[in-house]
């Protein structure tokens, strides 16, 4: 099957290897012979999508660009790359740095952007090395810096390495981030297209959609189209892990059958065990079932029809006897540790969702306790300045819609009745609602605003059974 | 690698270094990612002394230094080990062992998450995903380079080659 970014060239890594087998042709050809409105338009052709998680379309998102503006304007590469089962960035990194950097190069032409950001995060301390050579190379062969190639473009790059934070993968995080600041996300609008970094017009794109911009200009937009499923063309970087044989990166066209990366390239669920659950793109997108797993075919549109969406094609697949309720305390855990706090629905809710989940798993869990998740779950959801909200809400809200009899048989006492929960947060559908009695009402209160002070004084890592 | 208490100060040839930080971005205060690296790398670090300097060097008041470098858990703000265990725990590594291995340093080094052993040498941190998911469970030394695909006993191996290599 034919690749685009991992192809099979050994030392690919290597600028010369890259230059002998057709690096930077792309950007000559887009120097010389191509407007900036041409390149816009042969990427929108092409129906490529951001590869970050939001699957927007990039001809289109570069299309609102004020590329006239007399600004100083920025491009920002994204490779933060965080969410828990992604790791495709690192790979393109390691495999076909000199694509990704050309993919760069060809934005900010079209675009006429003189600064490019590479952000790294922090802990690809390796990768980040291995990028500092690359873009002095870079630099070397003349493909960056002033006047280019005798063009009149100039362009510098730069990396910018993070400290980590997960939060910082969301775009205006990113801004606040390079500019020095906390990682907060920014209110949109304005997006970043308009007032980006330092107020600027500013691109964000991630590392993978990049890296396939050459590709597109080198063969054009309707081979791209061609390749996968039609409503997002092109491949993708699974990153498979878990319960799997071959846990591992593979470039396989959008829309192939999970079944068939599982099984024909992933070697199959471990112990030849069946599927439990399957998270399709990183731990933010609802998990599929062992039934919708058999189904679902791997691209975002054909996501949607089991509620999950692609993200950023992290697959982690979990085999019969996984814990489910242990699987999404840990995500959680996850969310809680790194909401960035602004937003009050968010930055709490993580927390209760955590403290419940927690007794659920300590087999102190109330009956009511699976509704409360929905609930908070339900509240976060939509209600925050960023994503985040949502990615921590979709896993606890889908998995109990999902998986409600691996939550209900965690709740040992079928006794233990709380329903004041419910009103605490504004969930008034249950019949028991009437039956509260003002002490326990206040006892639930209580336990409640106590819950995060508490869980940030509790250092130690808990294991639970799985 | 850590010490207790340090004098930051940043010698002529790491004031380029920051200068030259300095000079890829439009405005001062976005070196601040860079230095705040500068100072952890030299003294192990980040001491509210130094980021008091760090403002100093880049006209930044010391409480924004203070809100980004407690922002990002990369940054230490009290001294760890000589070497620093990240270990992973998130879902891919969990999946694959990640708590055994957690555990099982713990144990053996007789310290829980984000304490330091006695002399000194390790200190352990319970880490979100690291991006290695497909090599899991792993962990990270020191902000650095990665250990993956680990097992008790590879783990018992590092801990060992990391105490030869220390004498």
């Amino acid at each position: 099957m034919e690749k685009i970014i991992l192809k099979d060239i050994p030392g690919l890594e290597k600028i010369d290897v890259y230059l002998a087998n057709g690096g930077y042709t792309a950007f000559r050809k887009v120097l010389t012979d191509m407007t900036g409105d041409q390149v816009i338009d042969e990427v929108k052709k092409s129906g490529l999508r951001g590869r970050g998680g939001a699957c927007f379309s990039t001809g289109l998102k570069w299309s609102f660009f004020p590329r006239k503006s007399e600004k100083t304007k920025y491009l920002c590469c994204n490779g933060d790359e965080s969410e828990p089962g992604s790791f495709k960035d690192r790979e393109i990194f390691e495999k076909n740095p000199h694509q990704f950097i050309e993919g760069a190069l060809i934005t900010a032409a079209a675009l006429d952007i003189e600064y490019i950001y590479i952000y790294i995060r922090g802990e690809y301390w390796r990768w980040i090395n291995i990028m500092e050579e690359c873009v002095a190379e870079t630099y070397k062969k003349g493909f960056a810096g002033k006047n280019i190639l005798g063009s009149g473009k100039s362009v510098e790059m730069y990396i910018h390495k993070g400290a980590g934070a997960y939060i910082c993968g969301e775009e205006t995080s990113l801004l606040n981030s390079l500019e020095g600041k906390r990682g907060y996300p920014r209110i949109k609008p304005p997006y970043p297209a308009n007032v980006g970094a330092w107020g600027n017009p500013t691109i964000i794109n991630n590392i993978e959609t990049l890296a396939n911009i050459p590709e597109i200009i080198n063969k054009g937009a309707e081979w791209f189209s061609k390749i996968g499923d039609p409503r997002q063309p092109g491949t993708l970087l699974y990153g498979v892990s878990g319960h799997v044989n071959k846990p591992g990166i593979y470039e396989l066209p959008t829309g192939i059958p999970l079944m068939t990366l599982i099984n024909d390239y992933s070697g199959g669920v471990k112990d030849g065990k069946k599927i439990k659950m399957v998270i399709p793109g990183g731990s933010s997108m609802p998990p599929l079932t062992q039934e919708e797993a058999l189904k679902a075919k791997m691209d975002n549109e054909s996501l949607k029809e089991f509620h999950s969406l692609i993200g950023t094609a992290g697959v982690i697949v979990m085999a019969e006897g996984t814990d489910v309720v242990d699987v999404i305390r840990r995500v959680t855990k996850f969310y809680y540790h790194e909401s960035c706090g602004q937003c009050t629905p968010c930055r709490e809710g993580c927390g209760w969702m955590l403290k419940v989940l927690n007794r659920m798993m300590d087999g102190t869990g109330r009956q009511s306790d699976i509704d409360l998740l929905s609930s908070v779950a339900k509240n976060i959801d939509g209600n925050t300045i960023c994503a985040l909200g949502e990615a921590a809400a979709w896993p606890v809200k889908w998995s109990i819609i999902k998986f409600r009899k691996d939550f209900e048989d965690k709740i040992k006492d079928k006794t233990l009745k709380l329903p004041v929960l419910n009103k605490v947060h504004g969930l008034r559908e249950s019949d028991e609602y009437d039956t509260i009695t003002f002490d326990s009402e206040q006892e639930v209160v209580e336990d409640l605003i106590g819950s995060v002070q508490e869980l940030d004084n509790n250092e130690d890592v808990r294991k639970f059974s799985s | 690698m850590s010490s207790e208490n340090y004098n930051p100060v940043f010698d002529e040839s790491e004031m380029k270094t920051v200068q030259n930080y300095i000079s890829k971005y439009p405005q001062p205060m976005a070196a601040l990612m860079p230095v705040l690296w500068m100072i952890q790398d030299k003294y192990g670090w980040i001491s509210l002394e130094a980021m008091k300097y760090v403002g100093d060097i880049l006209n930044l008041p010391a409480d924004h230094v203070l809100g980004v470098a407690t922002f990002y858990t990369m940054y230490f703000k009290k001294p760890v080990g000589k070497f620093h265990l990240q270990i992973c725990t998130n879902v891919s590594c969990m999946l694959c062992g990640g708590y055994e291995i957690f555990n099982h340093v713990s144990e053996s080094l007789g310290i829980k998450n984000k304490e330091t052993t006695q002399d000194g040498m390790f200190s352990i941190e319970e880490v979100e995903c690291l991006g290695s998911c497909g090599t899991a469970p792993m962990l990270q030394i020191n902000n650095k380079e990665y250990y993956e695909n680990l097992t008790t006993g590879s783990v018992d191996k590092l801990l060992d080659s990391l105490r030869q290599n220390s004498k």
